[in-house]
């Protein structure tokens, strides 16, 4: 094949961007661990509203300070609709979905999952900044869709003690 | 004269209808996301509206108008009538049954379930039956070009394929891999389900298999489009294919590479292993590599066109171009669109950072540049250039057709970048509203839907003012002589060199390869999960 020299140059440099690409996500996924949530965990759609987790959805703060929510989308609300976790430690979210596929995202941040009924999602992520975000469902799964929302609340730690007995 | 012709028109006027109905729907979309008080503005109309302009853009628009093209340019570029007229009628009709089908379902609010219809979301059975049939019809058409081409090839053995139609068997190739998937989650699982033979659906699986159909769907729509970048816009330029194997390799790399690349869709689905989100990462990086060298490869060719009618300096033949010709200045505009969508499509599917952007506004934003610009303008400027000639008819309104894509540039820049930053501060896709009981951040995307609503203000007119081209010669343009298809010629014939790139037997093979490579043990290994399925809800 007869290639134009400037069309060499070009092909290399683009072959260049490709490897710059692939390296980059090589060494976060790698060097730094960032990894899409992609838990794999099956439960029975039909008896998440009667499951010993996920029936009864909160904050349970672990001894080692981590906190875990368990969270059950569904249509159109996420349970507890108020969520309150620790600033600074690591917080894991399990949840799933009696009915529809729902999206879990705490806007602002890389806390984003499709919450998938027979499905656990589960992701970890912790918070540096304390205050109030907005959890927003991000899969269309009906006409309330837009009203399917959550307030997640991060608290300085002492607070959060205080708060995870009552 | 094409004997076709008729064929051809047909197939491009129920795109052209298709295209204009969802550019309505659009901009009351538009308005209503910037929470505009429209009076019959509720959340049944707006999902209703959401369903039918993603079917009918997504699906109807362009695939009627991909069938069209290539049954034009197949025969004008082999230079002889396509095999089996009647059966292409017969596969246009199936297409068409299906297509009323559906839109029957989402007008009657029997399917809100938006274009990905994912389970256990569940429309009426009518409405996956519809889609099936569009498809079938749709295979119809392969088999018609496929055929006229290897009855050219018993004729011709050792001519070489026209550019055009290499480009278009990639099209067609791609299509076939594709819709096996969306064919076997439509017909094994949702008809059946939504029949109540079957009780339950695995909706990840489902997923699975809409995405094996949904990335490569993404080039079914942007092959065409190239062949018109490669093989119209330089000749309409006024100039010369600056490479033609490099054209040809660049096709060649969309079979392989369009297809093993679907789980990017799913990045933060439960049910699938990090690995396999991975692999399927890196083969989507690969498939940026075709489109840089199409940069390349055409901007050359403009280049070419510009010295040719007399430019010496750097960029002066730039002022050379006909960007009056509203083909050319589509062609351009929508090229220089889609290297902004292309690099943001890098984002999406970066591992890492897609968390960032998924089903949020941003995305929307997005595909707007690609499918929504790069196919649908460049679909534009081919009719302008296309309709008159199959018609045998003047353009009409040229003013209208003129101004057109600079309209359309201009709507889709204040759209799409307004779309990107809400996503961005995280608001979601696909919402009708975005109060969420007074939420202080989610105040601060008001800014941008409003921008966002301006942008596809100026969209819906740059829509209508095609449409009314396109109805003005259709009716009233002056009668003339037909003039011929021509194709862009390359600076240097192909000769014989670099043949193995038209071996599609062979491509074919090593992308059905990959594609086993890429999906067969990531399916093994869910079947083998133990399993639950999710009952049908409609809850709309
Ligand atoms: C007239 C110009 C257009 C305007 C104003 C427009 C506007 C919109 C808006 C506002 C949405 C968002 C709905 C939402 O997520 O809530 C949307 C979705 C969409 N648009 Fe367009 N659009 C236009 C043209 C196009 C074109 C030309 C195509 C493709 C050929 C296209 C394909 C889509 C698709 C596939 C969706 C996704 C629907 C979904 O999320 O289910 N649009 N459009
Ligand atoms: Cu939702
Ligand atoms: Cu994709």
């Amino acid at each position: 094949m007869n290639v134009d020299l400037y069309e060499k140059f070009w092909m290399w440099a683009a072959a260049g961007i490709v490897v710059v690409f692939i390296a980059s996500i090589g060494f976060t996924t790698f060097g730094q661990a960032i990894q899409p949530p992609s838990h794999i965990e099956t439960i029975d759609p039909q008896t998440v509203r009667s499951d010993e987790e996920f029936g009864q959805p909160g904050v349970t703060i672990n001894p080692d300070g981590s906190a875990t929510v368990v969270v059950q989308a569904f249509l159109f609300a996420f349970l507890p609709t108020e969520i309150r976790v620790p600033r600074g430690r690591p917080v894991t979210f399990r949840m799933t979905s009696p009915d529809v596929i729902h999206g879990f995202q705490i806007v602002q941040t890389n806390g984003n999952t499709m919450v998938v009924p027979g499905y656990v999602s589960q992701f970890t992520i912790s918070f540096d900044r304390a205050g109030e975000y907005l959890v927003v469902c991000n899969e269309y799964c009906g006409l309330g869709h837009h009203n399917m929302y959550a307030r997640l609340i991060v608290e300085d730690v002492v607070a959060a003690a205080a708060g995870g007995e009552r | 004269m094409i004997p076709s012709r008729k064929l051809a028109l047909a197939n491009l006027w129920v795109a052209i209808v298709a295209f204009t109905v969802a550019s309505a729907m659009a901009l009351m979309q538009a308005l209503s996301r910037a929470d505009l008080d429209l009076p019959w503005r509720s959340a049944k109309m707006y999902y209703l509206s959401v369903t039918a302009h993603g079917v009918l853009m997504a699906l109807v628009f362009t695939t009627f108008f991909i069938m069209g093209l290539a049954y034009a340019f197949t025969e004008r570029a082999l230079d002889r009538p396509i095999e089996g007229p009647k059966f292409a009628w017969a596969s246009f009709w199936v297409a068409i049954v299906g297509t009323l089908m559906v839109t029957a379902m989402v007008l009657a609010g029997k399917a809100t379930v938006l274009y990905t219809f994912y389970p256990p979301l569940q429309a009426h059975s009518l409405f996956y039956i519809g889609l099936a049939l569009l498809v079938i019809g749709s295979w119809g058409w392969c088999w018609v070009i496929i055929r006229t081409y290897l009855a050219w090839k018993r004729e011709n053995p050792d001519a070489r394929t026209p550019l055009p139609v290499h480009g278009i068997l990639a099209t067609i190739i791609v299509w076939l891999i594709a819709t096996v998937g969306v064919a076997a989650e439509v017909v094994l699982l949702l008809i059946p389900w939504s029949l109540g033979l079957t009780q339950v659906i695995d909706p990840v699986l489902a997923r699975m298999l809409f995405w094996w159909f949904g990335h490569p769907l993404v080039y079914f729509w942007l092959i065409p489009a190239y062949v018109v970048w490669y093989t119209v816009a330089p000749k309409v330029a006024g100039g010369k294919l600056f490479s033609d194997p490099l054209t040809r390799l660049v096709f060649v790399m969309f079979i392989l590479l369009s297809s093993p690349v679907g789980l990017h869709h799913q990045m933060v689905d439960p049910g699938i292993a990090a690995g396999w989100k991975m692999f399927h990462t890196f083969n989507t990086m690969l498939i940026l590599f075709p489109s840089l060298l199409t940069a390349f490869t055409v901007i050359a060719s403009f280049e070419v066109a510009g010295r040719m009618k007399g430019a010496k300096g750097w960029f002066d033949w730039l002022e050379e171009l006909p960007w009056s010709d509203p083909t050319f200045s589509s062609v351009a505009l929508a090229m220089i669109i889609f290297a902004i969508g292309g690099f943001g499509g890098a984002i999406n599917a970066a591992y890492g950072m897609n968390a960032m952007v998924h089903n949020t506004a941003w995305i929307q934003g997005h595909f707007h540049l690609t499918v929504g610009t790069a196919t649908a303008l460049t679909f534009m400027g081919a009719a302008y250039w296309l309709m008159p000639k199959l018609l045998g008819r003047d353009l009409e309104l040229t003013l209208l057709a003129r101004l057109q894509p600079y309209l359309w540039f201009m709507g889709m820049l204040l759209f799409s970048i307004a779309n990107h930053m809400t996503g961005l501060k995280g608001m979601p896709r696909r919402v009708y509203q975005f109060d969420y009981g007074g939420s202080e951040i989610a105040q601060q995307w008001i800014a941008g839907t409003g921008i966002s609503a301006v942008g596809g203000f100026f969209l819906f007119v740059s829509a209508a003012f095609f449409a009314l081209v396109m109805l003005g010669t259709g009716l009233a343009g002056k009668k003339r002589e037909q003039e011929p298809i021509e194709f862009a010629e390359p600076l240097e014939p192909p000769g014989g060199k670099a043949r193995l790139l038209d071996k599609m037997g062979l491509w074919t093979g090593l992308a059905i390869l990959l594609m086993l490579a890429a999906y067969a043990l990531p399916l093994i290994q869910h079947l083998s999960l133990e399993r639950f399925g999710a009952r049908g809800f409609s809850p709309f």
